[in-house]
Parts: structure tokens; sequence; C-alpha cells
């Protein structure tokens, strides 16, 4: 690690300011802001406040949909993360082998990424969607009657497979780096040392390939935690009776089209601290099996 | 902040400076054609005097446009006029530092204001348990029943009678699968509001305590009763069967497809989509007939209630704009307009004058079946039971049931579980509703 000094003592500060700035703005004032309100009941418009403690939080524990929804939520982010890091290395390792054309493959699959979110929702939603979606059709005609509106399985499906689509060319691209940075010499040395392909891979490439995996692993379970937002809501809004509401989409829709805006904050402070314990878990714990 | 203030202020003086005109704003949730009617009654409005100009903008669906008045309210950046789901309506009532009611907006601006110029059964759901309106009454429906007659002949069954009660609904279905003449019997939008409230109110049913809460904050549903359970039970059964498709939660996003694309022969929907049925049933003759119901229910059929939404005055805007949001509401009010509004869209003509005018310009006549949901409204007089509902945090409510219906769909509840499931947690949110607006 190399160390820069300063002779002067306010540079520092100056150069950090306007990060500084812009987090105390946009993410220390308002986490402050819902951990306050927490304690509050409000009616909709705001006229009457009333400091109620932890009551937001208790009621929060004594619910079993919010209970059941942190299973749902766990179930989601594993599905998702493993999908879409999973296929992406599928695929990252397909293209390193390639010789010609890799670049080509590397545009076509990267270029899910552009798609906005809510796009790849309504794309999805509509593929699958049991009256008019074409897979949706297609699955009928093999004997399986989809139906996401009303099967709790269907539905987690769809949106498991519409949010890891769409991370799947980010991971892809980070793969096919973290490929191409392994040397190849490693590989000829352990050819010439006998070691078949499968023996190669294996031995080589996980190890090496480590540093990136984890950066992604941390990258796509807060993607699949707190950015799939979108995919949801355009897909099954969380539904059929509460199966893909996810705790980030549950604090939306309790807070903002129930204006239950105490309870609505008591689960973003819920969050945020699950956001910090995985943050601490995976750096303090997990970081230290990486080899860089 | 002081930057986004003197744009602001940059921008009133340009705006002051382009017209000496007030500008009333309305925020609304009419989307397509209905957003296009509502923009052309703004535009003649504002054609028709030269001192205020209506703004219609349109905010997304109604819980989004409620929850973006609502927002706006607190950053007091509020409108002057917000169109508000019935739902809605408990959450309005209950703010009343917010809203400046209809009657004394009227009062006020000595504009002629005549609440028993509307039907009783749109002011009943809009007045204070004194009897002073609150909102103005705009678009009011309520759930009717479409078929297809073409479906109906190749069944064998007569295209010209819809089926009055649900044990004929489940025959024609039958005989419709079995004829090969659609694969579906029917679907329905608005579990919620057709399947549950209407279905209460038609069957003369109570849907919670306190008269359906009008009386008091403080109610309770009473969703749970046999009859609804044995509703339930059959649409979970025929949906086994295949006698019926469900058309999704809220107000149904996949039932008017089925319905279209003849999938399924007949469909309960809002009489509000009467120009979307009339627009896409191309291929097929849409016949009309009332809601069904079951006929050993004892005061059935009662009356069906109503849905849609009124226009709720803002407080904290201008002087001037109060002046001239009376104004637009008496020329809202005014039969022509009202007439133009209900008959191409299939609203509920809310005034006595307006039908009567429509009536006197053969509407009806010419229309077979247009007033199907009028007649159905004012089948009977209200009872206690079907007046409508108000309670708080009903937004939330209707989710409820959507949840709750799936899960007896999905096979993970029955419908005597699902009831009461809806009912316990209906009770919670409208006490935490209670305790928030103490």
């Amino acid at each position: 690690m190399k160390r820069t000094l300063f002779r002067n003592q306010l540079l520092p500060w100056l150069l950090l300011a306007p990060q500084l700035l812009i987090t105390a703005v946009f993410f220390l004032w308002p986490a402050g802001q819902a951990v306050w309100s927490s304690f509050l009941r409000q009616d909709a418009f705001g006229f009457t406040t009333t400091f109620v403690g932890w009551a937001n939080y208790t009621a929060l524990w004594a619910d079993p949909l919010y209970l059941a929804s942190f299973r749902v939520t766990l179930v989601f982010s594993v599905a998702v993360t493993v999908l879409a890091m999973g296929t992406a290395l599928i695929l990252a390792v397909a293209v390193d082998r390639l010789i010609r054309a890799g670049s080509t493959y590397t545009t076509l699959i990267v270029w899910p990424y552009a798609v906005a979110p809510a796009v790849a929702g309504i794309l999805w939603w509509f593929m699958f969607n049991p009256t008019i979606g074409i897979l949706a059709y297609v699955m009928k005609t093999l004997g399986y009657d989809w139906n996401h509106r009303l099967n709790a399985g269907d539905a987690m499906t769809l949106v498991v497979i519409a949010a890891a689509w769409k991370q799947v060319s980010y991971n892809f691209l980070f793969f096919v780096a973290g490929l191409q940075s392994i040397p190849a010499s490693l590989r000829e040395a352990a050819a010439i040392d006998g070691a078949g392909p499968v023996k190669r891979f294996f031995t080589i490439t996980p190890p090496l390939l480590a540093p990136t995996t984890f950066f992604l692993l941390v990258v796509n379970i807060v993607y699949a935690m707190f950015d799939t937002f979108p995919v949801i809501d355009a897909t099954t809004s969380g539904g059929p009776a509460q199966a893909t509401n996810i705790l980030v989409y549950k604090v939306y829709k309790d807070g903002f089209i129930g204006l239950n805006l105490g309870s609505s904050a008591a689960q973003s402070v819920v969050l945020m601290a699950i956001v910090i314990a995985l943050t601490i878990v995976q750096f303090r714990y997990v970081e230290r099996r990486v080899n860089y | 902040m002081t930057g986004l203030l003197l744009s602001t202020a940059a921008f009133a003086v340009i705006a002051g400076a382009a017209s000496a005109q007030t500008e009333i704003q309305l925020w609304h949730a009419m989307g397509g054609e209905l957003g296009q009617r509502l923009e052309a009654i703004a535009t003649d409005f504002n054609a028709s005097q030269t001192d205020y100009k209506i703004v219609p903008v349109f905010k997304g669906t109604y819980a989004e446009t409620l929850t973006a008045g609502i927002a706006a309210f607190r950053a007091g950046e509020q409108p002057a006029i917000m169109q508000v789901f019935e739902v809605g309506t408990g959450t309005m009532m209950a703010a009343k530092g917010a809203v400046y009611p209809v009657y004394q907006l009227m009062a006020d601006q000595g504009e002629p204001f005549d609440p028993a110029a509307f039907l009783p059964s749109v002011v009943g759901y809009y007045t204070d348990p004194e009897g002073n309106m609150l909102s103005m009454p705009f678009n009011s429906s309520t759930p009717i029943l479409y078929y297809n007659k073409n479906v109906f002949e190749a069944a064998g069954l007569d295209p010209d009678t819809p089926p009055k009660t649900w044990a004929e609904v489940e025959a024609f279905s039958r005989q419709i699968m079995a004829s090969g003449a659609a694969p579906c019997g029917f679907t329905t939008g608005w579990v919620s509001w057709i399947q549950t409230e209407n279905f209460s109110a038609w069957h003369n049913l109570p849907i919670g305590t306190n008269g359906n809460g009008f009386g008091n904050v403080d109610s309770e549903l009473l969703f749970n009763n046999e009859t609804v359970a044995r509703h339930w039970n059959n649409l979970k059964t025929w949906q086994d069967e295949g006698l019926f498709q469900y058309g999704g939660p809220v107000g149904g996003n996949d039932a008017a497809p089925k319905f279209y694309a003849q999938e399924c022969a007949m469909i309960m929907n809002s009489s509000a989509s009467r120009a979307g049925v009339l627009a896409n049933a191309t291929a097929f003759e849409v016949g009309f007939g009332m809601l069904p119901y079951y006929d050993d229910v004892a005061g059935a059929p009662q009356n069906s209630i109503i849905g849609g939404a009124t226009l709720w005055v803002l407080q904290g805007r201008p002087a001037e704009e109060y002046a001239g949001m009376a104004k637009f509401f008496t020329y809202l009010s005014s039969p022509e307009v009202q007439a133009d509004w209900f008959e191409p869209t299939g609203y509920l003509p809310i005034t006595q004058a307006s039908y009567d005018f429509s009536v006197a310009r053969g509407f009806f006549t010419a229309n077979p079946g247009a007033d199907i949901p009028i007649n159905q409204i004012t089948l009977n007089p209200p009872t206690e039971n079907s007046k409508g509902l108000r309670f708080g945090n009903y937004v939330q409510i209707r989710d409820v049931i959507d949840e709750e219906f799936q899960a007896l769909l999905g096979g993970s509840k029955t419908a005597q579980e699902a009831l009461d499931a809806v009912v316990a947690r209906g009770n919670a949110l409208i006490d935490e509703f209670a305790a928030a607006n103490q």
C-alpha cells in the first residue's frame, strides 16, 4: 500500500469536501430522517405526528407477512446471484476460448445491460403473460400451465429470470476481463506438466478469478436486494399473495402506496442495518479468503 | 435553494407576462381516451371565458395521483384540484386541514350549488355525516356484465338474454364450454370492487360495521360472512374447472383481453369500460346485462354501488384560483357538459338534469344497454348496506383483498380462511388509520 503524505492539513479535507458534502446531503441526512420518522406515527398529509417509540418496529416483528418477506428476499437474492453469476461465468469462459469473433459475442452479450430495468421487466411480463405471452403459450403446448398470477413458484421463477438476465451482461464483462488477465503461460506450464483441460481449468482459473468473483458477489447481492425494484414492479408487483414481495418492494408499497410512513421508515432502517451487516461480513470474513 | 426560488420566480414572471389568466392545476388519473375527453372539457371551459385557465395534468393511476397530491401538499406545492378515487375518500375526509369542502367553496364564491341535483347514490358517498358535500362528483361508474352475443348464439343460448343469476352464469358457462363456442365462460375485472364490495351491496349484506364505515372511522369489516365465502368458494371451484378465468389483481389487466379475444364469453367490469369494449370487440356483437346474483339470498338484487372518482379542492392556493374553480364546477355540472362526458365513456349520468337531457336527445334509445348501469344503481332505494363504503386505509385493504383472493385461487387457503384473513388484516389497517388520525 502506498501512502501519500500531505504537508498541508487543510488540503486533504478540501479535496474530500465535495464527496463528503454529497454523502452528507444524499445519504446521511435522508438516513437520519428515516431513523427519526421510524419512531413517529403520522397521518398521510402530515397534520398529526405522534412519537410512538419502538411501536413501528414491534409491529413489524409481529407481522407474519414481514417475516415472510425476509424469506422471499433470501430466496430471491440467492437465486438471482447464483443464476446471474453462473450464466455469466459459463458465457465468459466460452468467449475466452474463442479465437475469432470474440468481440462480436461480447457486444451481443453485453447488450441487455443497456436495457432499462423497467423495460426489461415489461419484456418478460409480455413473454410470460398467461393470456398473451408467447412463452406461456409454448409452455401450455408442452403441457405446463404457466400462471405467475396465481402460482407463487412461477412468479418467483419469473422475477428471478428477469432480474438475473439484466445482471448477466455486467458479470460477463468482469469475468471476461478477469479471465483475460490470467497469463496464458500458467496454463501452458500446467499443460507441459501433464495436467488435462479439466484439471487445468479448476486448479488455475477459479483461484485467480477469486478477486473478480468476490467483487461480483458483493455487487450481485446488493443488486438483487436493492436494485431489482423496477423488475418486480413491472412483472408481478410483489404478487401473488406477496410471494415476490421483497423487502425493498415492501418499503415502497407500504410507504408510497399505503402512505404508512412510520412503518415504511422502520422497514428502511432495518434494511439499512442489513446492508451494513452484509458489507461487514463480506469484507471481514469472505475477503480474507481471497488472494489478490 | 435560492437558485430554485429564483428560477421559480422567473418562471412565474414569464408565465404572468404571457397571459393575465389565472391558471388552475387539475391533477387527474384519466389516461388514453378518457384523458382526451377531460382535456376537451378543460379546453371548452377555457374558451368559454377569459379569466381562468384549467390545466389538466395526468399523474398516472388513481393511487399514484393520490400519492403525488399528498406528497405535493406536504411540500407546499399542491395542485388546486385533485381527482381522487372513491376508496381514497376516507383518507381525504380525515385530512380536514388539507381539503376545502366543495359545498363551502361554492357558498363562499356565491355560485349556485344544489346537492339534490345529483343522484342520491353518488351524493351519499361523498357527504359528511351532516349531509354536506365535500368533493365534486365527476366520474362515477358501476360494474355491469358484458357478454359476447356471437358466442352465446354458437353455444345455442339466446343472444338477447344475459344470465340473471349466478346459477345461470354457471349453466351458461358450462354450455358454452361444452359446445366449444369459447374455451372459458367468464372473467372479471376488480375482484375487490366487483366480486366483494358490489357483491355485498347487491345482496344487501353489510361490508362493515357503523353502516359500512360511514358512521365512524373506528369500524370493522364484515366480509367474512357465509354468502361472500360461498361466492369466493364458487369462483375457486369454477376457476379449477375452467369456467372462470382470473384476470389479475387490482383492475384485472388480463381480464379484458380474454373477453376481446373471445376466450371468455362474459366479463364483469366497470360501466366505464364500455368505450373500450366497443372499440375492441370488432369481431363480435356485445350484449349488456346487470350483475348476477344468488336468487336464494333474501334481498337480492338490491342495488350496486359506485366506483370512479371525484374532484377535491385543496387548501392553500391563491384566492383568485378558488373563484375560478367554483366557476369551473358550475360549468362541469351543466347537463350538456355532463352528457357529453358520460355518454361516450360509459360513466353514470350523475345529475338528474343530465340524464333527462340525454333521454331527450335520444341517447338511450339509440344505444341499447347504455341504461343498464343507471338502472342497476337505482334498482332499489339504497339501504344501510348498499350506499357505499368508507374506511380508512382502504387503498391498502383493496390490496389485501387481492392477495387473499390469490391465496385462495393458488390453493393455500379456503374461501373462509381467505376472507377471515381479509377481515383481520383489514381491521388492523383501519385501526392504524384511526390511531394516526386521532
